[in-house]
């Protein structure tokens, strides 16, 4: 029996989850969840607050039972071997879960002891952690003193002690500023290069398009598509242009002028006046197009800007309508640095 | 599992490292009752009369002693409704750590918490007048008792914390059970003095039964009803709050 879990064990994917479906009193979080992460990739599930990726995540570390269905992590079922699962897994949820009266060197210490390393291993293994991390000049001082930026890196540090083999990441960069974000990427990506399995959860598309090899997206507690990044932005049609038209009673004369852009229906709002189009990979060309159609019909706009897909965008584009977080927050659109063509631009600037 | 004992001494020692590092911890769970010594000694003595050798400093001090352990047990709520607040715990049942170990560290980190809390009272109520009457071992197992009180309370503590898991709400209602227990009580003033409403629970609730038989011990007097009374109340107690925690625990 041993021996054959070893052998699923050593082959097979790092993650394994079928059917997957959990309950909470009237609210189904999960409503059969189907997933599969190959070894060594980044799985990226993306979905609104509220969809079920902290639920998935839950009962893949073995937090959570699962009402119905399965779920194995390298060979391990999260429910019969949760302690084996333990052994391998590593968990940084959303709220950095550090004692923040201890200092670094000593959370991650003490990590180490409750992982069961020799003691000389546990602080070898946080020198090289803080040091890695870019925290060893802070590395006794209590957590209390960390920057945000710092508590997630020690966080991230904390998961990563025991050396598993495969990581769950719950919304990494939630509420980093841009710059914090892009140093968690580097981090993150590290990570990937050395070979871990990363399971991450995410709001934003661009950090799942930068990080994850595989997309799933999750909605309301079911998996409503999956894919690689690429097959999923074609799917939603590529960028997108958009800008506000002040005046509101020609806002759809312009969605008219740039329909021609357009992959699919422009999205009108009459109320805000806003209007975008999915551009498909016309990239900047775009932008210039939808400059001179405005012009020609002579509506000024506010704001016209190229972007990237947002999750918005992902949800309007598979179920029709906005994504639905629990909170009801507009999905926050994260800009690369230095992307070509995401300037917000009047109208009548370009001419 | 072999790493029980392991893994429950380094929650202790964890518990323990954390406590010492936060000055409002030590405020709270040794120098308020200091105050609280201090306050009632010199304030109140002249002021509520009461009938044993040695003066209001001799009535006084058993009840502070277990009022103390009670209080020092509340930062138990509050330190686990913070934990689980924070992702700690559930990163710590991500681990293979042993299952128990982390409420074994916890109630272990705690009572070694309130021993010191208990004796450093202990010895403040030397400094102002408080002398034991009974002898030694009539002393040692007074002390013992507030300490079983404390940890019992410890307890009734990490329920509270394991299932309510907000910091500031624990906060608010560790006053509206504990204040009561430890203050409606034979703990500062005689229950025979206090309205007749107010008599029924100060003489049935367990923390006079206990601080009765504390009194005893350390003064002289009947020991025999309210030892088996407190060991009663206690034992229940833990019976009960005990496997309440454990379930709590693994709802997080």
């Amino acid at each position: 029996m041993r021996d054959a879990r070893l052998a699923v064990g050593r082959e097979g994917p790092a993650i394994l989850v079928e059917d997957l479906h959990k309950s909470f009193g009237a609210v189904h979080a999960l409503r059969g969840v189907d997933l599969r992460v190959e070894r060594g990739t980044v799985l990226g599930v993306l979905g609104p607050n509220g969809a079920g990726k902290t639920t998935v995540v839950r009962i893949l570390t073995t937090l959570l039972a699962p009402d119905k269905g399965r779920a194995v992590v390298e060979g391990r079922d999260v429910v019969r071997d949760a302690a084996a699962v333990r052994e391998i897994i590593g968990l940084a949820g959303q709220s950095a879960a550090i004692q923040e009266e201890l200092t670094g060197r000593e959370n991650l210490e003490i990590i180490g002891r409750l992982h069961h390393l020799p003691k000389a291993d546990c602080r070898r293994r946080a020198e090289e952690l803080l040091e890695q991390f870019g925290i060893a000049g802070a590395a006794d001082r209590p957590a209390k003193t960390y920057s945000g930026g710092m508590v997630r890196r020690l966080d991230l540090a904390a998961s990563l002690v025991a050396r598993p083999s495969v990581l769950f990441l719950d919304e990494p960069t939630t509420g980093l500023d841009p710059r914090s974000r892009i140093g968690m990427w580097d981090v993150i990506r590290d990570l990937v290069a050395q070979g871990t399995t990363l399971f991450l959860t995410t709001q934003y598309l661009d950090e799942a398009d930068e990080l994850a090899d595989e997309i799933v997206v999750i909605d309301h507690g079911k998996v409503i598509a999956a894919g690689t990044s690429e097959s999923l932005k074609n799917r939603v049609g590529g960028d997108v242009v958009e800008f506000v038209t002040p005046e509101r009673t020609r806002v759809d004369a312009a969605a008219a002028a740039v329909a021609g852009l357009a992959e699919g229906e422009p999205f009108v709002d009459t109320e805000t006046g806003r209007v975008a189009v999915r551009v498909g990979s016309l990239g900047s060309e775009a932008l210039v197009r939808a400059v001179r159609e405005l012009d020609a019909v002579g509506i000024e706009t506010a704001g016209l800007s190229l972007r990237r897909p947002s999750l918005d965008d992902v949800f309007l584009a598979l179920t029709g309508h906005a994504a639905e977080g629990e909170d009801a927050m507009p999905a926050r659109r994260g800009r690369r640095r230095g992307r070509a063509g995401v300037a917000s631009q009047d109208a009548r600037a370009a001419r | 599992m072999r790493f029980g004992t392991l893994d429950a001494l380094t929650m202790t020692r964890r518990e323990l490292l954390i406590w010492f590092r936060v000055p409002a911890y030590i405020f709270f769970t040794i120098i308020q009752p200091v105050m609280f010594v201090l306050l009632f000694r010199y304030l109140f003595s002249g002021a509520i009369p009461v009938r044993v050798q040695g003066g209001y400093v001799n009535y006084l001090m058993p009840g502070i002693i277990a009022q103390s352990a009670a209080f020092a047990s509340f930062g138990t709520a509050i330190a686990l409704a913070r934990q689980i607040q924070k992702g700690v715990i559930d990163r710590f049942r991500s681990m293979p750590i042993a299952r128990s170990a982390i409420l074994t560290g916890r109630l272990a980190s705690d009572t070694l918490r309130l021993t010191l809390t208990v004796v450093v009272i202990l010895a403040v109520g030397y400094g102002v007048g408080f002398r034991f009457r009974n002898g030694w071992g009539p002393a040692i197992l007074m002390m013992l008792l507030a300490i079983a009180l404390g940890v019992v309370i410890c307890c009734i503590s990490a329920y509270v914390g394991l299932a309510i898991r907000d910091e500031e709400s624990v906060g608010s209602f560790g006053l509206v059970w504990l204040f009561p227990l430890t203050f409606v009580s034979s703990a500062f003033v005689p229950v025979y003095s206090m309205p007749g409403w107010l008599q029924a629970f100060a003489n049935n609730q367990p923390v006079s039964i206990v601080i009765d038989e504390m009194r005893s011990l350390a003064l002289g007097g009947p020991l025999v009803l309210h030892g088996w009374e407190s060991a009663v109340w206690l034992v229940g107690i833990l019976a009960v709050f005990g496997p309440l925690a454990v379930r709590a625990y693994r709802k997080v």
